[in-house]
């Protein structure tokens, strides 16, 4: 674990503008200011300082002067993580891989890309597109986020079912080690010898190395891909229907559903044509070649409408395709304009509990007098209900975090795991004590520790100490008890 | 069908007490792999440790003990009209799920449909110190805590024993259909690429006796009109050869001479050596037959932007792995005490110092 670290910030600073430009080595209050917080901006804490580096070599001297201070390191992207992740430590370095932006190389042949970290998701498919290829894992904020945090996240998006998460889209990576070693894993192969150490470092959080260049694979592009919307006037119904066509053999590229509230709000903000009346939607993207989208387009109409879809249509052209779409990509910012905040959850379960989960969570959004939206990416069971809140309420935003909580909890009793996508940060450290007992997190703490002896990456991010563990589980335990007691009383 | 959890971790604390070390066993059809194992230790023998745990069809999620047979994994969820399409070899009827995943293997749709590390979602696994730990979920997306799931994947259980694995299942594809045609060696890798760089339907791409074969398989009217378009004579039996592809049953991994596999970049030029390569992978996995010394052909999987590893037969006294540089040899010993600390498990199986 790290100790106070044994150095000044003026001394810091100073060693480190021995080989960076100073005007990158930042240490007042008011350019720091930015770097409080990530995109799960309720949690914030200023650094001690901000450095951004520009190459590998300087990343590998900051990670030894701060190995031999015990000085604490947090990597940062651009910053859209959404559970605290980036949140700086108080006696720690922020450091910013904003200047690793260049795209090093595109192999059309080999079908990939070697990247520098901070170059953002959306940029890779761009400039792939003149060889007619894309990178697979499209996450929400993919106009702004980096390739360096979809590694730290494992990463995914709409279309995850089909191609899968940042895992199975990257080949190799080059990292600093928190003691300044510079090392690549993995390789131009699909595999190598031994244990999977890219598995490990991908959804890692910034807590096992800092990555300085990723090696991508890149996707032929689709030769065409279109949209079924689909209404339900149940929850239930939709539900079965993602279970139908997945049945029936065909695995579409993106399959999301939105309950009634976020229907309506997705429709307010994108006129996307949504059936404002149903109670769920689904929107099924198959991709592929010609023949294939033609079979399977009419084949899911089909079984749909057999389902019981009170609405069903199919995108015609490329225009109708993206506005679809659109309002299902814009449903964070739409549900924003219906709320003053909202806190989006990420929790993940298998698809044959939906109706039921759906259903508490309208039980608890009663309860604690706040109210919920739902997106769901229905392909692989990840939910993300939308608490909406007033922050400038005083208490709201500690209710909204219990709601979010039980959610998480419920996610867990089902079967399924408190983060899908967006990772566990400083935000649900608390709820990992629920997924997994004393034995499993100590085992997580040595993992960190066989990269990390020193603890100065990330500390006090994903992995909680085992010693806050048992008292939320015991609290968690109370407040079960005191609410059976309650539900026998009333 | 039985869950002998607790009898293995028994064994495990025993051993841990007389300082006895464990080979793990599950099949006992994949002992030619890796380094010789200790003939000091004890075997750990998973093969009764089987039955499938759950199946869902509608989730395309199977959880399965770690010693169930493959076949028996592979029947059932062909009843369903589902499959393991990262097409795992079969070195017998034995093989289990968990040998496949210690030793990350995959057959001929790997570069399309991932590796069995790729469809792993979960794992229950016994450390050293005999805890019976659970990591990963039974769902497509989990990024809470490491994935110590997959990074079990090539381990040759060196971390521990792999109790129990969730993993991700597909449909079977609705048809398939194989192109052959002459082609040499030369011109092959630039071929098997660009026809990958396509959006077609395609899930093998393989290269042995001066012939490609391309798998097409998927929608049946897109498989089709891409054999139409693409050049190739359509073959009789195709599903035969990929399945002797797969389970390494082609006669090209006939016979005692060593087999070496060289994982590299796709488009690589093939390594200049005499002797027999098979190509799989469209490029990535190429076989090789000689007497070869492992020092020369790291090298040349080097500049091929991969590594190489003596895959059967040969000298399995000292390394058959890929040397790891200094850094990371020094991260996975650390990784190999933090899971098993007294060093319990198939100790020098995977490198002579693990």
């Amino acid at each position: 674990m790290t100790t106070t670290p044994k150095i000044s910030r003026a001394e810091l600073a100073e060693q480190f503008r021995a080989f960076i430009d100073p005007d990158f080595v930042i240490t007042d209050d008011e350019t720091m200011k930015p770097y409080e917080c990530d995109g799960m901006s309720m949690y914030c804490e200023m650094p001690m300082l901000v450095v951004l580096p520009e190459t590998a070599e300087q990343v590998q001297r900051v990670m030894r002067i701060c190995n031999e201070h015990h000085v604490p390191v947090v990597a940062r992207g651009a910053g859209t993580g959404l559970s605290a992740g980036a949140m700086p430590h108080k006696e720690g370095v922020v450091l910013s891989l904003a200047k690793f932006n260049r795209i090093l190389d595109i192999d059309p042949l080999a079908r990939t890309a070697r990247l520098q970290p901070g170059v953002r998701n959306l940029a890779i498919s761009e400039e792939a597109a003149e060889f007619g290829l894309y990178y697979g894992p499209d996450p929400s904020s993919q106009i702004a986020c980096t390739i360096g945090g979809n590694v730290a996240e494992n990463s995914g998006g709409v279309h995850c079912l089909k191609y899968g998460l940042t895992v199975h889209n990257i080949l190799s990576v080059e990292m600093i080690t928190a003691e300044g070693e510079r090392v690549t894993i993995g390789s131009d192969a699909l595999d190598v010898c031994g244990m999977d150490l890219l598995a490990l470092m991908t959804g890692s959080e910034g807590l096992l190395g800092i990555v300085t260049e990723v090696k991508v694979k890149l996707l032929p592009k689709p030769e065409v891909a279109q949209v079924v919307m689909a209404g339900f006037d149940s929850v239930q119904k939709a539900g079965d229907a993602v279970g139908g066509i997945i049945s029936h053999g065909i695995i579409p590229g993106g399959l999301e559903m939105m309950d009634g509230h976020a229907i309506i709000a997705a429709d307010d903000f994108a006129q996307a044509g949504y059936p404002r009346e149903a109670k769920a939607l689904l929107l099924c993207e198959v991709d592929g070649t010609e023949e294939e989208v033609h079979e399977h387009i009419a084949q899911a109409e089909a079984l749909f409408r057999e389902l019981g879809a009170t609405s069903v249509k199919t995108s015609q052209s490329e225009e109708e395709r993206a506005l679809l779409w659109k309002g299902r990509k814009s449903a964070f910012p739409a549900v924003g304009r219906i709320s003053p905040d909202y806190y989006c959850m990420d929790g993940t379960i298998p698809r044959r509990y939906l109706a039921h989960v759906l259903l508490e969570m309208e039980k608890m959004s009663e309860e604690f007098g706040l109210r919920v939206a739902n997106v769901f990416h229905a392909g692989d069971g990840n939910l993300h209900p939308l608490i909406l809140f007033d922050a400038n309420v005083p208490g709201e935003f500690e209710r909204t975090e219990a709601f979010g909580g039980r959610i998480l909890n419920l996610c867990v009793e089902v079967g399924g795991c408190i983060t899908g996508e967006h990772g566990v940060g400083v935000e649900k450290i608390r709820q990992m004590a629920v997924q997994f007992n004393d034995e499993e997190l100590q085992q997580f703490h040595d993992v960190k520790a066989a990269f990390d002896p020193s603890g100065i990456l990330n500390p006090g991010k994903g992995v909680p100490a085992l010693r806050f563990c048992q008292e939320y589980r015991s609290l968690e335990h109370k407040q079960h008890e005191h609410e059976t007691v309650e539900a026998a009383h009333g | 069908m039985a869950d002998i959890a607790d009898k293995l971790k028994e064994q495990i604390l025993q051993a841990r007490q007389s300082g006895r070390k464990l080979n793990i066993e599950g099949g006992g059809t994949k002992t030619f792999m890796g380094r010789a194992a200790d003939t000091d230790a004890d075997t750990l023998k998973m093969a009764e440790h089987t039955g499938i745990v759950e199946y869902h069809p509608v989730e395309l999620v199977l959880t399965a003990r770690a010693g169930t047979p493959l076949a028996e994994i592979e029947a059932t969820l062909a009843e369903e009209g589902q499959c393991l399409h990262f097409e795992p070899p079969r070195f017998g009827d034995a093989s289990t799920l968990g040998g496949t995943l210690a030793c990350n293997l995959s057959g001929p749709a790997r570069p399309w449909s991932g590796s069995v590390r790729d469809q792993v979602l979960g794992i229950r696994l016994l450390n050293g110190k005999g805890e019976h730990l659970r990591f990963g979920g039974q769902v497509m997306k989990n990024v809470a805590g490491y994935d110590t799931s997959r990074l079990q994947a090539g381990a040759m259980g060196t971390l521990g024993a792999i109790t129990e694995i969730s993993l991700k299942v597909m449909p079977k594809p609705a048809m398939s259909l194989t192109l052959v045609q002459d082609m040499a060696l030369e011109d092959v890798i630039q071929y098997m690429n660009s026809r990958a760089k396509e959006s077609k339907p395609i899930t093998g791409a393989a290269w042995v006796d001066g012939k490609v074969y391309l798998r097409l398989a998927g929608a049946k009217s897109a498989v089709e009109a891409t054999a139409e378009k693409w050049s190739g004579e359509v073959m009789e039996q195709g599903d035969d050869f990929w399945r002797q592809l797969q389970h390494m049953q082609h006669e090209f991994f006939a016979g005692e001479q060593p087999l070496w596999r060289f994982s590299v970049g796709s488009t690589a030029t093939n390594p200049d050596l005499d002797g027999p390569w098979l190509i799989d992978w469209a490029g990535s996995q190429r076989w090789y037959r000689s007497e070869a010394d492992i020092a020369q052909l790291e090298t040349l999987a080097q500049r091929a932007g991969g590594q190489v590893s003596l895959f059967r037969g040969g000298d399995r006294t000292d390394e058959v792995m890929h040397h790891q540089p200094r850094a990371l040899k020094e991260i996975q010993r650390r990784l190999k005490a933090s899971f098993d600390p007294d060093g319990i498990f198939n100790p020098g199986r995977l490198y002579s110092w693990l």
